[in-house]
């Protein structure tokens, strides 16, 4: 009935103001599932959106090709163009949410203005929201965030291993002590992300943090990287993204400031940043959540099902094998084992509504078997997520720009649990309160 | 023949002041607002409503208040954006602060914080004019942008500088689903603009207009220019604030500055220029015209079942996007409220020629 009246509502609107804003869906087939994908292929960010959008659309396809859908239930997608701005991306969102038999099945927004906008939505639409490795860092409290799932790794998890690799090099935590680390972060909440947890490291640890906020987008740095000159810390974390990251690394080669003392975070840390740079780069390091030297089994499927069928996304051959497209793929996968672990509970071989998607999201046990199988054993680690834990587990590394490629430069860290733990707690709490949300409780 | 005023006399000065003076406008003004409060609540999908309805409202009301200050008073202002986001960042102070303060009184005390913020910025139009002043307005546009990414205070100390509103009431009732969005926000926008109308019909009105036309000849006989130029820019603000407030609190949810940057200035400056320097209904057309058309343009493609890359679409819509503003600014420089006038205009004697 309910579904009945919608399609009259729909039907009213396209006849009164014209089929085309009507957002009128074709006729629904059976056993679909939709995946929308929202992608910034234009403006700015596009150097790291295109490849990134082109791997989440090749392990859909490859999904389709290879084992003929999820149990049988065929992928389907459609992409809208955000260009990076919140409205477009809300537009987009609002556009895909009902699109196929059972609706979206998860949106991964791509951006942290667009997470922010559609975090308020989600819950009322009951559509999960996926930001692996971005979004809000305290949403991995799924008592309070019950929709989103910032899977994999947050930008606390980015700050603290960075801080734990740098202790590394320095012969341990304790030497830490009086030295000055700077942040130069793109001034934006995605770039002040991680400033609370480095403050609360610079507090435990006893290292002084510098802060050096940039305008957006970021060609103009020449006065913060003076600053840098004068100030001399002995790490610098860049928190860039775009124009900003090669902008950044000109910058410190022409005030002497020497690469590989440099952190960058992942969206700063991809081949896009650095390849025009080459030499000046040497020695940048960038962290990872993925294993960005591996590329495994599902490469080798991808060239078989679909770039051999002449399918692929990336037409002009520059994204295959990026760490960018690598990590698209990754969160297509993580969608996909979300809806099929759905399935096992409500059903297989059927469509999933997004709330049953939610459930499978809550409830990821991905095994080292089951990654193997995938094609994915060498490239994530094992995790689990639970009610109270939408992150799993945020194993992290770190990759080294040699000016050919990136190598990996370290093993894998986890952020500790005892720095990171107590912010989230805390700021799901806060943001609990702020928007009268009730906790769910998770120990039941 | 549709559209003629034969037989409709004016006995009285009220009758031949009134906003509509000819019956079949009344008639269809009074249609469409019953359409668009009953007809389009029933028909409308969830995504007309929060993806294109509510956004095109809000930005006419911006436009409706930025057309006071370009249109009507001619001082060019490139700090809409600036304004809008003085409106929605005091409006959401105000709320935090205050947590038991109706909604919509925040967003009219939001509307004040413009107002006062837009008559500072606007002091600068009593001694320069055109460029330079567009230039002093874009000087707001970058100090608001950087307050409110670096005063902590603003954002309430919020860590990722990025402000969230809870689950809106107004009244005792619920402002969540999309039907009862965009019906408040129809209302406030019907409010506002009807007042606007009836500013720009009066004295006030008429003293802008002489200021944006001449104003050496407008101070001679008698009109204050430093009282016209910034009454212009309190009230403009204060609209545009307004609409800003329900830009972040209503269409947006949770926001950043990067919401009201410079690109949403230059967007309403082209709303205004689109739709009509110193006209009302020209606000709405311009709102429509650069909301509503990417939107399907950006639509066609699947609609024809064309395989088209999204990156080539996008392309595609910005060209074309851009072709139909040069097209329609070359066809009729005082936009499409011209057009709509002229239409109304040939209706008059349509079918016959002469």
């Amino acid at each position: 009935m309910e579904m009945k009246r919608l399609n009259l509502k729909r039907a009213g609107a396209a006849l009164a103001l014209g089929a085309a804003l009507g957002g009128v869906t074709l006729p629904a087939l059976a056993d679909e599932q939709f995946v929308p994908l929202l992608v910034y292929r234009t403006g700015s960010f596009a150097p790291l959106g295109i490849p990134w959008a082109d791997g989440k659309l090749d392990y859909l396809k490859l999904v389709n090709e290879r084992d003929g859908g999820i149990n049988g239930v065929k992928i389907t997608y459609e992409e809208c163009e955000t260009a990076y701005a919140t409205d477009k991306g809300v537009e987009c969102y609002e556009r895909l949410k009902s699109h196929g038999p059972t609706g979206a099945s998860g949106f991964d927004s791509q951006s942290t203005g667009i997470t922010f906008a559609v975090t308020d939505k989600a819950p009322l639409d009951k559509v999960p929201v996926e930001t692996v490795g971005y979004g809000l860092s305290q949403a991995a409290d799924g008592s309070v965030f019950q929709w989103n799932f910032p899977l994999l790794g947050t930008y606390w998890t980015a700050a603290d291993v960075m801080i734990q690799d740098i202790a590394k090099k320095e012969g341990g935590m304790d030497k830490l002590k009086g030295k000055k680390i700077a942040l130069v972060y793109h001034d934006s909440p995605y770039g002040k992300e991680p400033i609370q947890l480095l403050q609360k490291r610079a507090a435990a640890n006893g290292f002084e943090l510098q802060l050096y906020p940039v305008t957006a987008p970021g060609v103009e740095q020449k006065s913060t990287w003076l600053q840098i000159r004068q100030a001399r810390p002995a790490y610098v974390l860049l928190w860039s993204a775009g124009i900003m990251t090669p902008t950044a690394i000109r910058e410190a080669q022409a005030s002497g400031y020497p690469r590989d003392k440099m952190y960058a975070i992942w969206w700063a840390g991809s081949e896009g940043d650095v390849k025009d740079l080459g030499d000046v780069a040497k020695g940048y390091n960038a962290i990872t959540i993925h294993n960005s030297g591996e590329q495994g089994k599902v490469a080798q499927d991808l060239k078989k099902y679909v770039y051999d069928k002449g399918q692929g996304s990336d037409r002009n051959n520059t994204t295959l094998g990026t760490i960018a497209h690598t990590r698209g793929m990754i969160i297509s996968m993580l969608q996909v084992e979300a809806i099929r672990t759905a399935q096992e509970k409500y059903g297989k071989g059927k469509s999933m509504t997004p709330e049953q998607v939610r459930w499978g999201f809550e409830n990821l046990d991905l095994t080292q078997e089951k990654l193997d199988k995938l094609g994915f054993g060498g490239i994530v680690r094992p995790f689990k997520t639970s009610c109270a834990n939408h992150l799993g587990a945020d194993w992290a590394r770190i990759v080294q720009w040699d000016g050919k490629q990136f190598k990996v430069a370290s093993d894998w860290y986890q952020a500790d649990p005892n720095m990171v733990g107590p912010l989230v707690k805390a700021e799901a709490a806060k943001y609990a309160k702020d928007k009268n949300i009730t906790p769910k409780n998770c120990e039941g | 023949m549709l559209y003629r005023e034969n037989g409709q006399f004016k006995t009285s000065y009220v009758a031949d002041q009134q906003i509509f003076p000819i019956r079949q406008d009344r008639i269809f003004v009074m249609l469409l607002l019953a359409f668009a409060f009953v007809g389009v609540p029933l028909l409308a999908s969830d995504y007309l409503l929060r993806a294109l309805l509510i956004p095109f409202l809000i930005l006419s009301l911006a436009a409706v208040g930025l057309n006071v200050l370009v249109g009507y008073c001619g001082q060019i202002s490139l700090g809409t954006g600036a304004f809008m986001a003085v409106g929605a960042y005091a409006a959401w102070n105000f709320g935090v602060r205050i947590p038991a303060m109706p909604l919509l009184l925040q967003i009219v005390l939001g509307g004040l914080c413009a107002t006062v913020v837009g008559v500072i910025f606007g002091i600068p139009s009593l001694r320069i004019r055109g460029l330079y002043l567009a230039v002093a307005t874009l000087a707001a546009q970058f100090f608001v942008d950087w307050a409110f990414l670096r005063i902590p205070y603003f954002t309430n100390y919020s860590s990722s500088g990025n402000v969230s509103v809870p689950q809106l009431t107004a009244f005792g009732l619920p402002v969540q689903t999309a039907m009862e969005k965009y019906l408040f926000v129809l209302a406030l926008v019907c409010v506002f603009t009807l007042l606007v109308k009836n500013l720009v019909r009066g004295a006030i009105g008429r003293e802008w207009m002489a200021i944006r036309d001449m104003d050496v000849a407008a101070s001679v006989i008698g009109i204050r220019p430093m009282y016209a130029k910034l009454t212009a820019f309190a009230v403009s603000s204060f609209i545009v604030g307004v609409a800003g407030a329900l830009w972040g609190f209503i269409h947006l949810g949770s926001w950043e500055p990067l919401a009201f940057d410079l690109t949403r200035s230059f967007q309403l400056l082209f709303m205004v220029i689109i739709g009509g320097l110193g006209s009302i209904l020209g606000c709405f057309f311009g709102a429509a015209f650069i909301v509503l058309v990417p939107v399907l343009l950006s639509n066609i493609p699947g609609m024809l079942g064309l395989p088209l890359a999204v990156d080539t679409a996008s392309h595609i819509e910005h060209m074309v996007f851009g072709a139909l503003i040069v097209t329609f600014l070359i066809a009729e420089p005082h936009g499409l409220a011209r057009l709509w006038s002229i239409a109304k205009e040939k209706l008059r004697l349509w079918p016959f020629p002469y």
